[in-house]
């Protein structure tokens, strides 16, 4: 019994040590010569591997900044700090990072838009409501409020509000787009952060229609393109912003009945205040 | 007496005995009908009407674009009062005419309704064939809505040596091709004939489950006396119906994954289908009602009725007693495969085979947990898939494996979700995986040409 457990101890650790020698010299004569470089910028990216930059992780990026193919400014995460890292560390000039956001262009939550008669069962994932006629909402072209844009967030900058709707927290938002990517309706852009007017709506429904299903409906009517010397174009029903041309100062606001086009942050903090104070209204079972 | 069938499927309550004893009735001319351009697989029609203009029952108001498509007929004399997107029973607003009846002013008359010519159906040439059924804008009443004149016209090099007459309905509740089967048998032999004729084939086979025993006899004495034809009493069970389950079970041949019936030498009609070539072909009368049945327990008086396409499900619905108090969830289809409605005013399509009206009761929600590992999904798919393996890949975003278990075999029978003990819905997940594979595939396509 003795001698079976020495045999076993003394052929397990001659394997051990044999291997550990053909580790030894595999290390000395097979060594292949890393770019020290690459594991410095590596260790300065935030190591969120999202992908955002367009490479298969931190390290893919690390690799192709060393070697030039991409600059420094690549990381949308990273931002300006982290550019300005790794260029200092390749001694090249960092470029500015602008900062991007995801914009949600869709403002028919719960308590703007129309309801069908029958609620939707299924999955609660948009891209499985987008199959069976979209859900419970009414609009064609709107927010489902089944945050498939939340569930792939990595960065938790994005919610969905007490209206069903999502939200993204500037802070926190770096610009991904991987949200872009989940949304089955494209109601999420990616915009710089300091862009203050949108048209929120996504609809191409007919006038009509657009006010039937939702209270918040861009339709199409034109008022805002009038006299935006094509800062703002109709596009099939929708208004549109050219960025290039646009002027926010020639844009009518009080005109547009549904506001779809308004300011980011004053809409907003109205119609957060509407929106809290609807919901109070709804009583308990209604919300039910 | 065994009856043939294929491996897999499920066993659910049939309830076909609310509406089989009734007899086909005629549905009168709507107040207002709503035609979309799409009611086929394939590509939208093309209007050839404007606004306001006067149509006449049995007018092409749409033609055919392309090879597969199909044109639309008016069913009513009338006027055109909009065109634009209306409900549709897909659940999405189509592109769709709509056209109220013409009432007739002092001292005018209405015109007469606009046939094409009777042919003999005996003697209908192959030419003559095809160009009625396409020019009659037929479509197959199985459900997929593909149009038939396509199917009449394999590619060259395909050697065909069988039709089948699909008159499983597998469908629980559906009793229209059973109506049918009893009430013009005839018509169906006919119909059957010309399909063979346009193919050139001299083997029909009428593949009916053995729950329609007064079908089976119908049939069987309406080819007692033809030769060639013959009648295949088939085991019930769902999904019979299905293309490939039908073939395995009437001749034994299996079609391959991603390959058509025809591969296998077979073309399936449905016998709605039949029905329609004969009436186009011996009647001249173009693809201007539907055959449906009218069911469930929350409609008051199931009927089995001829309605003119277009009819809005509401007007259906009224027609048949209104809904009843308890009455839930209007599907349009057959309840494994038909599409929960959440608009009224969408129409009646050419395809459009039922109207079940389901119960509180019988659409009570149950509750999802998560897989057991039962296996009793992979038992009950026809294809040999494995839906619950499938469904978390969709689920998970992990498309390029679910392509390479197949996930675009799969043909939405709902075999698996109704079997599930966990009530996972799994159906929808793998329609979203087989969308997501498709994209995949076609992006891929794109960027190698
Ligand atoms: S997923 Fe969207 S919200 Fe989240 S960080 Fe990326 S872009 Fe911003
Ligand atoms: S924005 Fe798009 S992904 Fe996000 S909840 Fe709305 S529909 Fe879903
Ligand atoms: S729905 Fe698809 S996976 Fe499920 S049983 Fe039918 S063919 Fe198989
Ligand atoms: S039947 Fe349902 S519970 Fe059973 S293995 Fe399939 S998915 Fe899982």
């Amino acid at each position: 019994m003795d001698l079976n457990i020495l045999i076993a101890i003394a052929t397990m650790g001659g394997l051990g040590f044999i291997f550990a020698g053909a580790l030894a010299i595999a290390d000395k004569k097979l060594r292949v010569e890393e770019n020290p470089l690459i594991g410095q910028v590596n260790d300065v990216l935030p190591g969120a591997n999202c992908g955002a930059c367009g490479k298969a992780g931190c390290y893919d990026f690390a690799v192709n900044v060393v070697e030039g193919t991409m600059a420094p400014n690549g990381c949308p995460v990273g931002g300006q700090e982290v550019a300005n890292d790794v260029a200092a560390l390749l001694g090249i000039e960092a470029g500015e990072a602008v900062k991007i956001v995801a914009r949600v262009l869709c403002r028919g939550g719960n308590i703007e838009a129309a309801r069908k008669l029958v609620e939707y069962r299924g999955p609660q994932s948009c891209a499985t409501m987008d199959l069976v006629s979209g859900g419970s909402k009414q609009c064609q072209y709107g927010c489902m409020g089944g945050g498939d844009c939340v569930d792939v967030c990595t960065f938790n900058a994005i919610h969905l509000n007490e209206n069903g709707l999502p939200v993204v927290i500037d802070e926190l938002c770096t610009g991904c787009g991987m949200c872009v990517k989940a949304c089955p309706r494209s109601i999420i852009e990616l915009h710089p952060a300091d862009r203050e007017v949108f048209v929120f709506c996504k609809s191409h429904d007919d006038p009509k229609t657009s006010k039937d299903v939702c209270e918040v409906a861009c339709s199409g009517c034109g008022i805002c393109a009038r006299k935006s010397d094509g800062g703002v174009i109709i596009e099939n029903g929708l208004a549109v912003i050219q960025w290039d041309n646009f002027d926010p100062d020639k844009i009518p606001f009080d005109k547009c009945k549904s506001s779809a086009i308004c300011f980011l942050r004053d809409g907003f903090a109205e119609h957060q205040a509407e929106v809290a104070a609807a919901a109070a209204e709804m009583s308990p079972e209604q919300s039910n | 007496m065994k009856f043939n069938t294929f491996p897999g499927g499920v066993h659910p309550p049939e309830e076909k005995e609310l509406s089989e004893h009734c007899a086909f009735e005629r549905m009168p001319a709507p107040s207002m009908v709503v035609l979309p351009l799409s009611q086929h697989l394939g590509k939208q029609a093309n209007p050839l009407v404007a606004k306001r203009a006067a149509v006449v029952q049995g007018e092409v108001i749409a033609e055919a674009d392309g090879f597969i498509s199909a044109p639309v007929h008016s069913p009513i004399t009338g006027t055109v009062k909009s065109i634009g997107r209306e409900s549709n029973s897909s659940g999405y607003m189509k592109e769709a005419l709509v056209i109220v009846p013409a009432e007739a002013a002092e001292g005018e008359e209405i015109p007469d309704p606009v046939m094409m010519p009777p042919l003999n159906p005996d003697s209908a040439t192959v030419e003559e064939i095809r160009a009625r059924v396409k020019a009659a804008g037929i479509v197959g009443q199985g459900g997929a809505a593909f149009p038939t004149f396509v199917k009449l016209t394999p590619p060259e090099g395909k050697t065909i040596d069988t039709v089948i007459l699909n008159g499983c309905e597998c469908e629980p509740y559906l009793t229209r091709d059973d109506r049918f089967m009893l009430e013009r048998p005839e018509a169906i032999v006919s119909g059957l004939k010309l399909i063979m004729r346009a193919l050139g084939v001299s083997k029909g086979v009428i593949g009916i489950e053995n729950n329609k025993p007064q079908a089976i006899a119908s049939m069987e004495k309406a080819v007692a006396t033809q030769n060639g034809l013959s009648v295949c009493a088939l085991q019930t069970k769902y999904p019979q119906g299905a293309e490939k389950m039908l073939i395995k079970a009437v001749n034994g041949r299996e079609v391959p994954p991603g390959r058509l019936p025809l591969d296998v030498g077979v073309v399936i009609q449905n016998i709605g289908t039949a029905v329609a070539i004969h009436d186009a072909v011996a009647k001249g009368e173009p693809s201007i009602t539907a055959a449906v049945t009218v069911t469930g327990r929350g409609i008051r008086n199931p009927k089995n009725l001829i309605i003119p396409i277009g009819t809005p499900i509401s007007d259906v619905i009224a027609f048949c007693g209104g809904l009843t108090d308890d009455a839930a969830k209007v599907v349009v289809g057959g309840p494994m495969m038909g599409v929960a409605q959440h608009d009224l005013n969408a129409p009646i399509m050419k395809a459009t085979s039922g109207i079940v009206v389901l119960t509180h009761d019988e659409v009570r929600k149950q509750e999802e947990t998560a897989c057991l590992r039962c296996g009793k999904c992979v038992d009950a798919c026809p294809l040999h898939l494995m839906p619950t393996r499938l469904a978390r890949l969709a689920q998970l975003n992990m498309v390029e494996e679910a392509e390479r278990l197949s996930i675009t075999v799969c043909m939405e029978c709902g075999s698996c979700a109704f079997t599930c003990p966990a009530n996972i819905p799994l159906v929808q997940w793998l329609r979203l995986g087989k969308q997501r594979v498709i994209h995949l595939q076609r992006s891929r396509k794109n960027t190698a040409a």
